[in-house]
């Protein structure tokens, strides 16, 4: 395997409607001199269909695994639910023979075999063990001092437990070290490991809305000047759907929901127009205007 | 033992003959339910999830004990199952290691295979069948991504994801099964 090249794997929900998400971090790891390669084909991960059939779930997983050991190369993500599916399919079928074997057995009608060769990392797990804090820093140019943001983890980043080896699921340190690397201060504030209600989207909206309200709420009372997320479904659920909550609960947020590395790459002296700033739907401009003032220009 | 999944709230007693005795010893058989019966009701699961917190009847805890009971039938029809967010908390927090996601998991599957799911999943089915991915991703977010300095999406054959689900017991289930109605079901409520 490769040590800087791996498979860029994006899911369903980032081509979908995530654009923003794909476009800065794509910047930010070229200034990390990190290699990404196009995964020659792929399908949805698996886990939107788990709730419905596991067998499904492990299929897609496998089939996704089986296609990236093709190409003898690790894969990264930029969704956390990607991420915990493709390492909980691949610890399931390397431990147990007999569900490999059957998973096999249907990946063998597209001439497709799974191995076990090959590890998946999510963004934030890869920038912490493969790139490294001390590195990020060396690409801070403009450090985001007197940004104070809250963090905001999501669920498949650290749970369930069992799958998780870099982090602590009761008191997550991996993004608020990243976001400290940026200059910016990491607030603390209530329920800050809670789920943002995205997969209640669909199945009973006043649930999921309540629950990123709850979240919103407490963000506000720190003052945090802006909302750092590391999933593209946690970024719909705030980015997309604030103005609903606000309208529906009668409150007014106007916090700006940025991508990590739309956050690391105005740190980086990126220009916010090439980290897909105008696409988000909560205006971030305050933002853009007092940190990328300086030192844009020539990094463009 | 009262009813709390009742759609329309009203209590009556259960008899005999709902009860299946043996859906406890059939769960128990299941890769990660090996410790399903330790569940000793302390309610851990319920008072740490999310969405228990803002729903008046999705409790995990009831749902477990309900299955502990041979409830099989209400279990399966109840729509407040698919309103778990899989955010893993009550897994992890667990004091007797029940996988208690799991277990939500499991009875949505079962239910699935009757019939019984949230439209949302039958679109979603679909849409995998058709374009490999969950969503029909706009065609003007295909072509857009050469003008965002995006590099094209792979050419997917989606001949091969129906081969590889053909077999599928859910699959089949989607194309011959007219949808079921979940118990409480409201369709506005659930759009």
């Amino acid at each position: 395997m490769h040590p800087n090249k791996w498979l860029l794997f994006l899911g369903c929900a980032i081509p979908y409607r995530v654009s923003s998400y794909e476009i800065s971090a794509r910047k930010v790891l070229a200034k990390l001199d990190v290699e990404l390669v196009e995964m020659p084909e792929f399908n949805c991960c698996g886990l939107p269909l788990n709730p419905v059939s596991h067998e499904t779930m492990m299929i897609l997983a496998a089939k996704n695994l089986a296609i990236a050991e093709q190409q003898n190369l690790n894969i990264l993500t930029l969704c956390p639910g990607c991420a915990i599916t493709l390492k909980k399919v691949n610890k399931t079928l390397n431990e147990d023979q007999t569900q490999k074997n059957k998973i096999n057995h249907h990946l063998k009608k597209a001439t497709l075999e799974y191995k076990g060769t090959t590890q998946t990392k999510h963004l934030l797990q890869f920038l912490k063990e493969n790139v490294g804090i001390e590195k990020i820093k060396t690409t801070i140019i403009h450090p985001l001092t007197n940004l104070k943001v809250a963090e905001h983890n999501g669920c498949h980043i650290l749970r369930p437990k069992k799958l998780i080896t870099f982090d602590d699921p009761e008191d997550p340190q991996t993004l608020k070290t990243l976001i400290e690397a940026t200059g910016a201060t990491c607030l603390d504030y209530t329920d800050k490991t809670q789920c943002c209600g995205a997969p209640s989207v669909g199945i009973n909206d006043k649930i999921a809305l309540q629950l990123a309200h709850n979240k919103l709420s407490h963000i506000k009372q720190v003052n945090a000047q802006a909302l750092i997320t590391i999933c593209p479904f946690c970024h719909i659920m705030y980015d997309t759907n604030e103005l609903r909550i606000e309208k529906t609960f009668n409150e007014v947020y106007g916090i700006p929901i940025l991508h990590y590395p739309q956050l690391l790459g105005l740190a980086m002296g990126i220009a916010p127009s090439m980290l897909a700033f105008e696409e988000l739907r909560v205006n971030a401009q305050k933002i853009t205007q007092q940190f990328a003032m300086q030192g844009t220009k020539d990094h463009e | 033992m009262t009813q709390p999944m009742s759609p329309q709230g009203k209590e009556r007693p259960i008899k005999a003959s709902e009860i299946d005795p043996n859906f406890k010893y059939e769960l128990q058989k299941i890769h990660g339910l090996e410790n399903f019966l330790h569940c000793f009701q302390c309610g851990t699961c319920t008072s740490d999830c999310p969405v228990a917190r803002f729903s008046d009847n999705y409790r995990p805890r009831t749902l477990i004990h309900m299955a502990q009971l041979g409830l099989k039938n209400q279990v399966l029809t109840s729509d407040t199952l698919w309103l778990c967010a899989a955010c893993f908390t009550c897994t992890d927090r667990c004091p007797q290691n029940v996988d208690v996601a799991k277990a939500i998991q499991v009875f949505c599957n079962l239910a699935a295979e009757n019939g019984y799911m949230p439209q949302l999943f039958r679109d979603q089915a679909q849409n995998l069948i058709e374009t490999s991915y969950i969503y029909k991703i706009p065609e003007v977010r295909i072509k857009k991504r050469e003008t965002q300095g995006l590099p094209p999406l792979p050419k997917n054959n989606p001949n091969t994801i129906k081969k590889l689900l053909k077999n599928i017991k859910f699959f089949k289930h989607i194309q011959q099964q007219t949808p079921q109605q979940l118990l409480g079901e409201n369709k506005n409520a659930s759009q």
